[in-house]
């Protein structure tokens, strides 16, 4: 009850700063329409060259890549932790944080979160709709159900990813740059997984899971049998990396010093 | 006057050196994009021997080359420029005896020269052991390589100008920085070697200087050019970064007499 209240406030306060900038999120909805636009553009000149990637087709790969951006907007969404060093540790801001009686993460993702990122989603849905109209997709009933549960599953792998990595500054105050590193490494997910070689592909199922976000999942929703197992265990991919993320910064929270005095 | 600019130039690449560890995550990057691309360009290519007369191994060149280059070639000058027009240190600058848009392209210049030899240089050396890629042996095509991408680093300065002089027009031009760097990296033949796209599209990309910027010097070293052809790629890139110019000095010119400076 204390935290439903909690996450409507913060909301109701978001609404009012973003409504005062209505310029910067059209100009922000431009952008990210550009950048997808790009990928898409690469993806349909590619095959005016060939006919299939690694066995996937046109449309497949386009799938996939729609798909990827529906767990990565959600993601997007909630987990905007980029300046978490500058604003929350270089600034001081964590200590008038740690003194509210509410979970310190929890706190920090409501004050930063940007749910107009999950406009990604909605061109995500349209690309996939696209897609899928064109091709003979098996679309069952439980479909929808599990679409639902392997984006929460991959917005959770990124998420708990990105939580581990932005605890590091919890324990050292000096900037690191493993975030946009991390960012590059999750574009591997959007595109097919067997293109990668062998060890390229275990990294990202077993160590790094990108593949769980986006190729796994939509692999199955194609009618792909080839990664049911795999596309079956996303949610538990999800919870697991998102339990090493909030243990590893409850665990800073505990060695946080502070950087000032 | 050259020894000022000179001496600008020099003053960038120390005070880069100086920051030098924010650099190797830049290798890393860059060797993940490069890996990313080199993955799906070779699923397109499968058994191909060539596509639009490009081998498999020229393509694996061609990404590293490019990304490499563009090390060389990015600079954050419209960011830079927009941020001195927002907080107005823009007007100190114009009372000094240089002119301001040389100055910048000169750190710009110091700037590049720091991540070529840092950065692209053994980035360079590390992607070569990874991925199969052929660069020629010393001799010409590098000089031409080199010159050709010079050219290019002042094509793609022009442009990141232009959008920073903006930021006179529009305060915040923070989201046009962004869509012009998204834009330069798809029409320059980065992503995309411009000879992939359809005939009319190429067509088109003809008449505008983006090619300039990576396309052109990444091709004379990846792939080859005859002897003439360089000579006309060369003779273009001239051409577009002198004709580019006008539109910037006229914006300057233009830009400067409706400067409001807040405070003092």
């Amino acid at each position: 009850m204390f935290y439903t209240r909690l996450i409507l406030g913060y909301f109701m306060q978001y609404l009012k700063t973003r409504l005062e900038y209505r310029g910067d999120f059209l100009v922000q909805l431009v952008t990210d329409l550009l950048f997808q636009g790009v990928n898409l553009v690469f993806i349909l000149v590619v095959f005016s060259h060939t006919t299939d990637l690694q066995g996937w087709t046109r449309e497949e790969v386009i799938f996939i890549y729609g798909y990827f951006l529906v767990p990565f907007a959600v993601f997007a969404a909630f987990f905007n932790l980029w300046d978490f060093n500058e604003r929350y540790i270089i600034r001081g801001e964590m200590d008038r944080v740690l003194t509210r009686p509410a979970h310190s993460l929890l706190q920090v993702i409501l004050e930063t979160m940007a749910p107009e990122s999950l406009i990604g989603a909605v061109t995500g849905l349209a690309v996939m709709g696209w897609a899928a109209m064109r091709m003979d997709v098996d679309w069952s009933w439980y479909d929808p159900l599990l679409f639902l549960v392997f984006v929460i599953g991959g917005a959770a792998v990124y998420g708990g990813i990105y939580i581990t990595l932005t605890s590091i500054s919890l324990f050292s105050d000096s900037k690191t740059d493993i975030q946009p590193i991390m960012y590059n490494v999750g574009n591997y997910g959007r595109y097919p997984i067997n293109i990668y070689s062998k060890v390229i592909q275990f990294v990202l199922t077993w160590v790094l899971p990108f593949a769980f976000v986006g190729f796994y999942p939509a692999s199955f929703l194609l009618d792909d049998d080839r990664w049911s197992i795999l596309a079956m265990v996303t949610p538990l991919v999800g919870v697991v990396y998102m339990g090493i993320g909030i243990t590893v910064w409850n665990w800073g929270i505990r060695n946080y010093r502070g950087a000032g005095n | 006057m050259l020894n000022t600019y000179l001496e600008l130039i020099r003053i960038r690449f120390l005070m880069m050196l100086a920051y030098r560890v924010n650099y190797y995550s830049g290798i890393i990057i860059y060797s993940l994009n490069i890996g990313v691309y080199y993955f799906l360009w070779m699923a397109i290519y499968g058994d191909a021997g060539s596509i639009r007369d490009m081998t498999a191994v020229q393509m694996a060149t061609y990404i590293a080359v490019a990304w490499m280059s563009r090390a060389f070639y990015f600079n954050n000058l419209d960011r830079e420029i927009a941020r001195e027009i927002r907080d107005g240190t823009v007007a100190v600058q114009l009372i000094r005896p240089y002119h301001y848009l040389g100055v910048k392209m000169a750190q710009g210049f110091g700037e590049g020269l720091f991540r070529l030899l840092l950065f692209s240089v053994p980035g360079m050396a590390v992607v070569s052991l990874v991925f199969p890629i052929e660069l020629p042996g010393i001799g010409e095509r590098w000089l031409w390589f080199v010159v050709s991408l010079l050219i290019g680093f002042v094509i793609n300065s022009q442009i990141n100008m232009f959008t920073g002089l903006m930021a006179f027009y529009i305060m915040n031009n923070e989201g046009l920085i962004r869509a012009k760097r998204v834009i330069v990296d798809l029409l320059s033949g980065l992503i995309l070697p411009i000879s992939f796209y359809p005939e009319w599209a190429q067509r088109i990309l003809t008449y505008l200087p983006f090619q300039a910027i990576s396309y052109q010097p990444s091709t004379i070293l990846a792939k080859g050019m005859a002897r003439g052809e360089i000579a006309h790629v060369l003779l273009t890139q001239w051409i577009w970064a002198v004709v580019l110019w006008i539109p910037i000095q006229l914006l300057w010119i233009h830009a400067r007499r409706r400067l409001i400076v807040q405070g003092g």
